[in-house]
């Protein structure tokens, strides 16, 4: 077979590329598109001709690397699978009337089948990565950490606060207190929509890692709906100041602080 | 990989220096560092105070999703325990049943397993893996 | 077995851990802070930990310890400089540390000491 992949080369990647370019529509380069299927080929001639060791792991590993790149560019997995099947109807175009060539075509189509499917999987995965980035990107956006005062920091919560997020929240904090000298932390709620037991631990760790650093904290935007939600649940505040806003709790900590605002 | 004995305080000490050695080189980030370090300092304890002495052993690994990271194996061949659910019961609050610091140790890692039996030793392995 | 050092200024003592201290030396500095307290009247003790990496839950129990002990002798202890990721691992662990104040450095520690905030 691969003699025969060899011998007819020219022929057989035309078609293949004729076949693959009708499906691309335009979102691959005709070039691009051009070499990287003569790559491939390349390197399934000499998986087929058996001798070569390396070749089955380059072959995959170009799969996979063609796998992400489409997936970025927006085509779907199938799209990149029918590519790779694309070669086993060029080749069963030319070996169709060759009764001799039966077995060998079947050995060769599995081996593609497979490879195919391999895409699939190299898809899936490049997906997850983009995921994944995406999300951790989001949860840096969501964990700024201002200073309001000197000496008072604010630090505004928005979404869920799940032990992601207050392992973030806990180190952004004491990184700011430790910078900024901070003996003040103001905890806004206002953005996180529900406060159960669980995210009632998480903030009181996040109070206490800032008492470990010297620092008071108070707890500000427990909107009516939550308030209710947290009493009913049991769940105690203790000796942590709770207020309903961030103009109320700044003026409280200013006050701790020895501060107070007046009139010019 | 490693293999350190446990058999008196400054033996400890070096468990911990070497855990950390480790950590630094292996991408965890400072605060999962000192997580990790400071398990392995609950746990070489343990080998130590229960367990009548023991040994370490860290190794680089890779976790079942192909991150890089640390485990270490902790073992003695102290009384063992008996309770293994007790010693592990999750108080972040109470602290565990036995007063051992394994649910701490536990809660600081992502990967937890102990094995354990009245007479045959302990034997503690816990990973942390880089994100 | 390292043995830290206990500095006096005033009417505080200052003690700061520079190494990796053993359990042994936790203990011993137990009680040579006590005999200190004792020996000099003092009134507050600033414990220094800015070049400490790990605390768990041992060590972390003996410096709670020693603010008790400095409060049956009528002293306040305030424990300053603690590292962030050594903050979030002893939140991890449950440990408050409710017997020792906290401050970010000496200098407010101090402050603290002499009741100005």
């Amino acid at each position: 077979m691969a003699e025969f992949l060899r011998a007819n080369e020219a022929k057989l990647l035309d078609r293949w590329y004729e076949i693959v370019f009708s499906t691309v529509r335009g979102r691959s380069a005709a070039d691009d598109l051009r070499a990287e299927l003569a790559d491939l080929y390349g390197l399934i001639v000499r998986v087929m001709s058996g001798t070569d060791e390396s070749a089955f792991g380059e072959l995959r590993a170009a799969l996979a690397e063609l796998s992400r790149s489409r997936a970025r560019s927006g085509f779907s997995p199938s799209e990149t699978a029918v590519a790779v099947f694309g070669l086993k109807d060029a080749v069963y175009e030319v070996v169709a009337d060759a009764a001799e060539m039966v077995h060998e075509y079947l050995t060769f189509a599995r081996m593609i089948d497979d490879l195919g499917l391999s895409t699939f999987e190299a898809y899936a995965a490049a997906r997850e990565e983009i995921i994944t980035q995406q999300a951790e990107a989001m949860l840096e956006l969501s964990t700024p950490v201002v200073r309001l005062w000197d000496g008072i920091i604010a630090v505004p919560l928005v979404g869920t606060l799940d032990s992601a997020r207050t392992q973030l929240v806990m180190e952004k904090m004491l990184d700011a207190l430790v910078t900024t000298e901070a003996r003040h932390a103001v905890i806004d709620i206002t953005g996180v929509p529900t406060v159960d037991t669980e995210v009632a631990q998480h903030l009181l760790k996040t109070v206490m890692a800032a008492r470990l650093l010297g620092a008071q904290c108070t707890i500000c935007g427990i909107r009516p709906q939550i308030a209710h939600t947290i009493v009913s649940l049991g769940i105690e505040f203790g000796d942590i100041t709770t207020k309903a806003t961030l103009a109320d709790a700044l003026a409280h900590a200013l006050h701790g602080a020895g501060l107070k605002v007046g009139p010019a | 990989m490693d293999e350190l004995l446990i058999e008196s305080g400054d033996d400890v000490v070096r468990v911990r220096q070497r855990v950390r050695a480790v950590a630094a080189d292996s991408g965890l980030s400072l605060v999962d560092q000192t997580k990790l370090v400071t398990a392995a300092s609950e746990l070489a304890r343990n080998a130590l105070i229960h367990g009548g002495g023991g040994t370490a052993r860290v190794e680089l690994a890779t976790s079942a999703a192909g991150r890089a990271g640390i485990r270490v194996t902790f073992s003695d061949s102290g009384p063992g325990i008996a309770d293994v659910d007790l010693a592990l019961t999750d108080g972040w609050t109470t602290g565990d049943g036995l007063g051992l610091g394994l649910s701490g140790a536990r809660r600081l890692v992502d990967e937890f397993e102990l094995v354990s039996k009245p007479g045959q030793g302990t034997s503690v392995a816990v990973a942390k893996w880089s994100r | 077995m390292e043995r830290v050092p206990i500095l006096r200024i005033g009417p505080t003592l200052f003690v700061s851990i520079q190494i990796d201290l053993q359990d042994q030396s936790v203990l011993q500095l137990q009680e040579d802070l006590a005999d200190q307290l004792v020996a000099t009247r003092a009134t507050g003790v600033i414990i220094d930990i800015t070049a400490v990496e790990i605390v768990d839950s041992f060590i972390g129990r003996m410096l709670a310890t020693i603010g008790s002990i400095s409060r049956l002798f009528d002293a306040e202890t305030v424990l300053v400089g603690m590292r962030p990721a050594v903050a979030i691992t002893l939140v991890e662990l449950g440990l408050s540390l409710d017997t020792v104040r906290t401050a970010l450095n000496a200098e407010q520690g101090l402050r603290l000491l002499n009741g100005s905030s």
